[in-house]
Formats: structure tokens, sequence, C-alpha cells
């Protein structure tokens, strides 16, 4: 990919930051990515971020776990080495289905729930080790990047964009060739 | 706004308790001579009135749940939910008839309620049962009946009271109405924890009277409180389509959804634990109740079980359903035939066994009583504007979105 040159417009509040966004949205402008010390409500729609579909991961996850513990204790307990706890279970699976649902439910959590969680680690970037993708350090603790992309707004020149971003309130203006 | 009920919903519960009667009367005359018939006749007026009080009860806890935690989101929902624990006085009534025509017919003749049979306790009378008589202690008419009141009267002075508030509040505004609700749903939390529990030993296990659970109350608890959540979301459907509630989106929506599906699991997690136990223990005191249920009603118990766990489940896991008003109505109308059915094989089950059917009675019955619910709780809902007035978390409820 070509050089391309990075806007970044540093807010102090989500609020001043989130109208901002809706009036250069209104305007035609493309915002690539928003960094925010925590979730800001209702930024997706206006920067156009698609629903997740971790859920949908969340749904596979489970359905593997369920599958893995239903397999894996037909051969433990029934065909390897049958085991008989107080009378239960004996015989075939089956039969003997209410015993092992306890486990097979924890499981297919325990499956959803790590797989669910990994899964947004690695979508995010962000498990342990990976370097940081925010452009500031300050994002982390008390203020609100936007981040432009020159590539992305090719209707606009760099200073039409950097104009329209200090009628919405920022408090410091970047740029960066990456 | 203020609602007003339309020609159709009034034409709807009309129909829906004259055909019932009608139904009714044709079953009552076709039974009439059957042995089984009081108790028959006697059994489902307590599953329908049980189950329809119930469902007042759940929104009853429901507001107050809501009242102790504080919540926001519901502001808008909240006098929906107040029309449906409007049913309560309707209900108590009912179940205060019902359990007063048992008693004075000693429990349908011992049928229903073994231990209002007096033979019981006669020893040399070929229905001593020494059992019954060691619970005496507990279980007997004055005791109940005091019980019974108590409930009763403890569920109703929460009711009014929420209700009075909540009225008030429209007029004055302010918090500290906010923080009394705040204080009283609590402390009907901490009495509907016990009650809950205890009320249904008494009306409803004490049908099986020699099988006892710990679970038993949660478990119809769990029922009750599934029930409640899906009728709240039907009825707010219904009333968003009759343009009612413009306050309400689909956050709204997708929360009582969501309620929906996870009381389901609830209900589904009490059933299993309940019988995982009692199957894995297999002690002949206690998996009876469960070996008469299988061997009278195998396909009706597990197809409850299926319906009212598999259905929400599989249907309403995707937060599109959740948002969609048509899979909401199918899926309700599914769960609440289902739970109906959950209470109709806990009643018949010990009182009927092996002799009950699902005919014109049942039909009829349930039909009759579902017009005088509906049309009981439509009639709440004129009787107050529809959004509250000055509820301190309405502004919040309003910019709901999830």
């Amino acid at each position: 990919m070509a050089a391309d040159k990075v806007i970044y417009a540093m807010y102090d509040d989500d609020d001043v930051l989130k109208n901002g966004a809706k009036k250069l949205v209104s305007k035609g402008v493309k915002i690539n990515e928003v960094f925010s010390p925590f979730p800001i409500h209702g930024i997706d729609p206006i920067i156009g971020v698609k629903n997740t579909r971790l859920g949908i991961m969340a749904f596979i996850y489970g359905l593997i776990g369920l599958t893995l513990a239903t397999v894996g204790m037909r051969y433990f307990m029934i065909e390897d080495w049958p085991m008989n706890i107080g009378g239960k279970p004996n015989g075939t699976y089956l039969e003997n289905m209410l015993a092992f649902i306890p486990i097979t439910f924890e499981f297919t959590v325990l499956c959803a729930a790590h797989g669910m969680a990994i899964t947004y680690l690695i979508v995010n970037k962000t498990l342990p080790g990976m370097p940081a993708q925010n452009p500031d350090p300050r994002t982390t603790d008390d203020k609100f990047v936007m981040e432009l992309r020159m590539s992305e707004n090719d209707g606009f020149s760099s200073s039409e964009l950097e104009t329209m971003l200090k009628d919405t309130g920022v408090i410091e203006l970047d740029q960066k060739e990456i | 706004m203020e609602f007003k009920i339309a020609n159709k919903a009034k034409m709807l519960t009309i129909a829906l308790m004259a055909g019932g009667l009608l139904m009714l009367v044709i079953g009552l005359i076709v039974h009439m001579e059957d042995k089984s018939f009081l108790t028959r006749l006697l059994s489902n007026t307590l599953v329908n009135s049980f189950f329809f009080f119930s469902i007042g009860l759940g929104a009853l806890f429901f507001l107050a749940l809501q009242y102790a935690t504080e919540t926001g989101w519901y502001a808008t929902v909240k006098r929906v939910i107040e029309g449906l624990a409007g049913f309560l006085p309707v209900g108590i009534i009912l179940m205060l008839v019902t359990l007063l025509t048992l008693t004075f017919t000693h429990g349908a003749h011992g049928h229903i309620y073994v231990w209002m049979d007096p033979e019981v306790y006669k020893e040399g009378s070929h229905h001593y049962d020494p059992m019954v008589v060691g619970k005496s202690g507990y279980l007997n008419e004055l005791f109940f009946w005091l019980r019974t009141i108590v409930y009763m009267a403890t569920y109703y002075i929460f009711y009014r009271g929420f209700r009075m508030r909540s009225l008030e509040e429209d007029r004055v505004g302010g918090t500290e109405i906010h923080f009394k609700n705040y204080r009283r749903g609590a402390l009907f939390l901490v009495f509907f924890s016990v009650f809950s529990s205890t009320s249904v030993w008494d009306w409803i296990m004490s049908i099986d009277v020699h099988w006892f659970s710990t679970l038993f109350g949660w478990y119809t608890f769990a029922g009750m409180w599934c029930t409640t959540m899906t009728v709240l979301v039907m009825l707010v459907l219904y009333l968003k389509k009759q343009g009612y509630l413009p306050k309400v989106n689909d956050s709204h929506i997708h929360d009582i959804g969501k309620w929906t599906f996870a009381t389901s699991f609830l209900w589904s997690y009490m059933f299993f634990s309940q019988f995982m136990l009692i199957w894995y223990a297999n002690i002949g005191e206690e998996s009876a109740y469960y070996i008469q249920r299988i061997e009278d009603y195998q396909l009706l118990y597990f197809g409850m079980f299926f319906i009212n766990f598999a259905f929400p489940m599989l249907i309403l896991m995707s937060r599109d359903a959740k948002r969609n008003a048509s899979i909401l109505i199918f899926v309700g109308l599914v769960i609440v035939v289902g739970h109906w059915l959950d209470v109709y094989i806990m009643v018949s089950g010990g009182s009927m066994g092996a002799q009950a059917s699902i005919g014109f009675l049942e039909i009829g019955m349930a039909l009759a009583f579902l017009g005088l619910f509906i049309r009981v709780v439509l009639t709440n809902l004129t009787k107050a504007p529809l959004t509250p007035v000055n509820h301190p978390f309405l502004d919040e409820s309003i910019h709901h979105d999830i």
C-alpha cells in the first residue's frame, strides 16, 4: 500500500466527539476509527461500525463444547472404562444422559465463554504482548481520539479536513504518514 | 395518553368468556355422572385460578424487583406491569373461593387435598394414613387458612401500596415516593422470597401429600415469572400496535424479550434440577411423583418440557428475533400454553392421576378464565395514563438504547 496520511483529532469529552463525528459524517467525511478509554454509547452507527458477529461465534463455540463433552463422556464413562458410581451411570449413554447433562452444560458454557473472550482479544489485536494500537497513550486515560485517513477521504484536502475538525471542538490535531 | 379498550378487544374477551362458559357447560353436562366429576371440576378450578393468579403475582414481584433495584429502563412500560399486577385482587378472590370450596368438600372428598379428609385421621378406617397424621401439625385446615390469609393479605397490601404511590407520583412528582417504593419493594421481596415457596407447598405440593421437594417452590415461581414476562411482552406489543406507548422503542421490547428468554432458562434449570436429583437418588418416596406423571402423562409431560425449554431457546436466541413482534407473539403464545400445561400436570397428576384428560371442561374453563383475565387487565390499563408522568427515571427510559 502506498503511503497514507492519517489525521488524529483529540477531544477531551466523548459527547463533543460524538456530535463532531455526526457533523463530519453528514458532510461525507469517512471516520476510520475512534479510540476511547471506555465504550462510547451510540458511536457505532455514527461512524458506521457493523453489528458484531461475536454472538454467532459464541454459539458455534458452544456447539463445539457440547459435542466435545458428549463424545468425551461417552468414551470415558461408557466405552473405554465403564464407571458406576452409586448405581449410575450404567448401560448406554442415552439411558444415562441425565447424569451427564450438568457437565455437558458446564463444558458448553466454558467453551463458549473462553472462545468468545479469546476471539475478542484476537480481533481487537489486544492479546497480551501485542503492540498497542492506539496512537496516543492518553486515550487509555481521559482523552478521545478520532482517526481519519486521507486515502478514504478523496474528496477533501487535508487542510479542508483540518478546518472542519477545528469547528468540532478538538483540543489537539496531529498528522502522521504511515 | 389514556387507553381505551378497542371494540375488537371487548368482543374478543366476551367471545372468550361466552365460548368458554358454553364449552364448560357442555363438559359439565357430559361428565356430570362420572365418579370423578367433583375432583375434575375442582382440580381444574384450582389449575386456572392458580395460573392466572400467579400471572398477577408475578407482575407484582417484577414491579417490586424494579423498585428495589432502582431500574431505569422499565419506566415506560411500568403501567403495563401494573395493569397485569392489577389482576391480583381478582386472582386472590378466585383462589380464595376455590380453596374455600375445597375446604368445604373436604378437599374434594380427599381426592385433591388428601389431608383435608377426616377419614385419613381415623385409626382403623381403611383411609387411615399415619404419614398424613404425622404432618397434621403443619397441614391442618386451621393453620392452612391462617397461612393463606397471611399470604393473600400481604400480597394485596403491597399491591395497593405500590399502585397508590404510583398514581400519587403522577400528581406530585419528586423523589420521596421513589425512595419509599425502593424500601417497600425490598421489603416485599423479603416476604415474597419466603411466601413464594411456602404458599405453593400449601396450595399445590400438598396435593401429593406424601411427596416433598425443596425446589418445588422455586420451580413454580420460575414458571410464574416466565409466564408473566411472556404475557408482558405480548401485551406491550399489542398496545404498541394499537398506537399506544409511543415512547416504547425496540430496546424495551428487546429487554422484555430477554427476560422471556432468561426466565425460560431459569424454569428449565429448575425443572431439570428437581428431576435429575430425584432420578439420580432413586428413592421410592421421591421418585413416586415422577413415576406417576411419566406413566400417566408421558407425552404431555415431556412435550411440555420441550415446548417451554427448546422453543424459546432455539427461536429467541438471536438478537433480531427478540426485536421481532411476530416471532415474540408466536413463541409467547406457545409457552403460555406450555406453562398452563405445567400447572395442569402439577395439579391433575396428584388429584386425577390416570383418569385425567383434556376435554371440553378443561379447555372451556381455561378460555373463560383467559377472557376474564384479559378483560380485567385491559380495564386496569384504562384507569391511569399509560406512560407514568413523573417517574424519576422516565427520561432515562425514553432514551433507552441497547
